[in-house]
């Protein structure tokens, strides 16, 4: 029996696409409410992200919830810079029975990098181990070795860096990430695909479904930020002096192109499993480059 | 080495100002060599606060100097036992552990810190130092190339690097080595990469609850142990 309707997604030769969105700062959820209602039918699972770049927020818990609660399929962030092992075992129980059943296992930023920086980052495990931790939980066992009063089952991602400038230790994470027990992965921000066909052609020796991460900039500006400030990004200067080429006021519209473009080359090449969409901020435009991008109304 | 840094002297004069005599008191180990501590950092300090105050028009304070040999050891605090009956106050300017053993020996003494204790480290080149090691209890450099992950990696992981690593440099300061590149590079030099596609499972925090205590063994007792 599969674990999850996205799990069952990932076991068909279906071209997957999953998006994310981001809680907010505060309790008024409108804005999230509205983007999951927008999002839940056109995609195969919506990530929430966990206080994303190390910014204090709603929890990730809490807006898998209302994606279930909406009928839509959820994807749970979870990383390890805030909680310890105890906790992240909680959530995970607790997720689990209320039928969020899909994790991204994942290290964190650095809390220096976000809104609270003075606070004690745990980082008591980190995302290889977190995998571990989950499949652990599967096997009846806590952490700790003790029994369980009934096993949570999980569908399991985690991340991966294809176009990173030191590969070679990302792959050994990799490999050690599968060996942990990722079933799929969402990859970091991909902007050209000659690094991306380079680490494809290593990775399909897995058996493991890649979704590459398809970041939507709005702008040179943010471009030239998410390099000098996002852990994680390499935009390309290609990218960002095409982005540069956009009429003022008309970035966005140049990002949602490249977006296209890079999700079509992807599709049509047959390149990996899907691609999983971060439009940061703009997550109503989503929908439209799904469209756009696949030519056809997409069917879940 | 311990290494640290001494407090700003408006926050060492706000600290001393209730005591009348105050002896300042250096340590000859650890703050010596990273110049913060030692006879000579005693004697500047001296000169500082006297100089403060006596550009706020006063003079309410008397400071002796003194600088112990080490100031961990209760051995060497029994030298100014006599000097410390005559005053207020000890500023210590030794790391966090000297400071305590002499509020240990001298129940009745106040006793302030003139340093702040930052970490344990090297000299990386003069006027530098970096952290190189937390004290976790559970050495494990063998298996990274002599590069501590734990120390060196902000996020203290143990499988690799994370994706927040940019041309070498942590995600934290593009001044700062990623510790799982280095690792990398040094375990592929010395031919033994195998260690980083090792599992690593989480840490063990249990020698860590703190305050830890090492008790010798009778053998290390029976000789008389180590005072040198």
């Amino acid at each position: 029996m599969t674990k999850s309707l996205f799990e069952e997604k990932l076991n068909s030769s279906k071209f997957l696409i999953t998006t994310e969105v981001g809680p907010p700062k505060g309790v008024d959820i409108s804005e999230l409410e509205h983007h999951i209602e927008l999002l839940k039918d056109k995609v195969d699972a919506i990530n929430v992200t966990d206080h994303q770049s190390s910014i204090m927020r709603y929890p990730s818990l809490g807006g898998c919830l209302l994606i279930k609660e909406r009928g839509g399929e959820p994807i749970l962030q979870m990383t390890c810079r805030d909680r310890n092992r105890m906790a992240l075992q909680a959530d995970l129980l607790f997720a689990h029975s209320r039928g969020v059943n899909n994790v991204l296992a994942l290290t964190g930023d650095s809390v220096d990098v976000g809104d609270h920086p003075e606070v004690k980052p745990v980082f008591d495990v980190e995302s290889a181990q977190l995998l571990k931790m989950i499949r652990t939980l599967e096997s009846g066992k806590d952490a700790a070795g003790n029994d369980l009063k009934g096993a949570p089952q999980f569908c399991v991602g985690a991340s991966v860096h294809p176009s990173a400038d030191f590969i070679e230790p990302q792959l050994i994470k990799f490999e050690k990430k599968v060996a942990a027990g990722a079933q799929f992965f969402q990859t970091q921000g991909i902007f050209e695909l000659a690094s991306f066909r380079r680490f494809m052609q290593y990775a399909s020796q897995f058996d493991v479904k890649i979704l590459a991460g398809v970041i939507v900039m709005a702008s040179a500006g943010m471009a030239r930020y998410m390099n000098k400030s996002v852990p994680g990004i390499i935009v390309p200067k290609e990218v960002i002096d095409e982005l540069a080429t956009a009429e003022k006021g008309k970035g966005l519209q140049k990002g949602i192109e490249i977006a296209v473009r890079m999700i079509r080359e992807i599709k049509e090449n047959n390149l990996c499993d899907g691609i999983h969409i971060m439009a940061v901020g703009n997550e109503g435009i989503v929908p439209e480059i799904i469209e756009a991008a696949l030519m056809e109304k997409v069917q879940t | 080495m311990i290494v640290v840094e001494q407090k700003p002297v408006d926050t060492i004069q706000r600290m001393v100002a209730p005591y009348n005599k105050v002896m300042i008191l250096g340590c000859g180990t650890c703050v010596t060599v990273c110049n913060a501590g030692g006879e000579r950092e005693v004697s500047f300090l001296r000169e500082a606060l006297q100089f403060a105050e006596a550009k706020n028009g006063g003079r309410d304070h008397s400071f002796t100097e003194h600088t112990l040999k080490r100031q961990c050891d209760e051995e060497f605090l029994e030298l100014i036992a006599e000097q410390v009956r005559g005053i207020d106050a000890i500023l210590s300017l030794a790391c966090g552990i000297g400071v305590q053993t002499l509020a240990e020996h001298f129940p009745d003494m106040v006793v302030l810190p003139g340093v702040n204790t930052s970490f344990l480290g090297m000299a990386k080149e003069w006027g530098i130092w970096d952290e190189r090691c937390t004290a976790c209890g559970d050495c494990r450099l063998e298996e990274t190339a002599g590069i501590c992950p734990i120390t060196r990696c902000t996020k203290g992981i143990l499988n690799g690097p994370c994706a927040g690593t940019k041309n070498g440099k942590c995600e934290v300061s593009p001044e700062m080595d990623c510790a799982w590149i280095l690792i990398y590079q040094r375990l592929e030099r010395l031919g033994q990469l195998d260690k980083m596609r090792r599992y690593y499972p989480p840490r063990n925090f249990r020698p860590i609850p703190r305050p830890r205590r090492i008790v010798a063994s009778p053998s290390f007792t029976a000789v008389g142990g180590n005072h040198d």
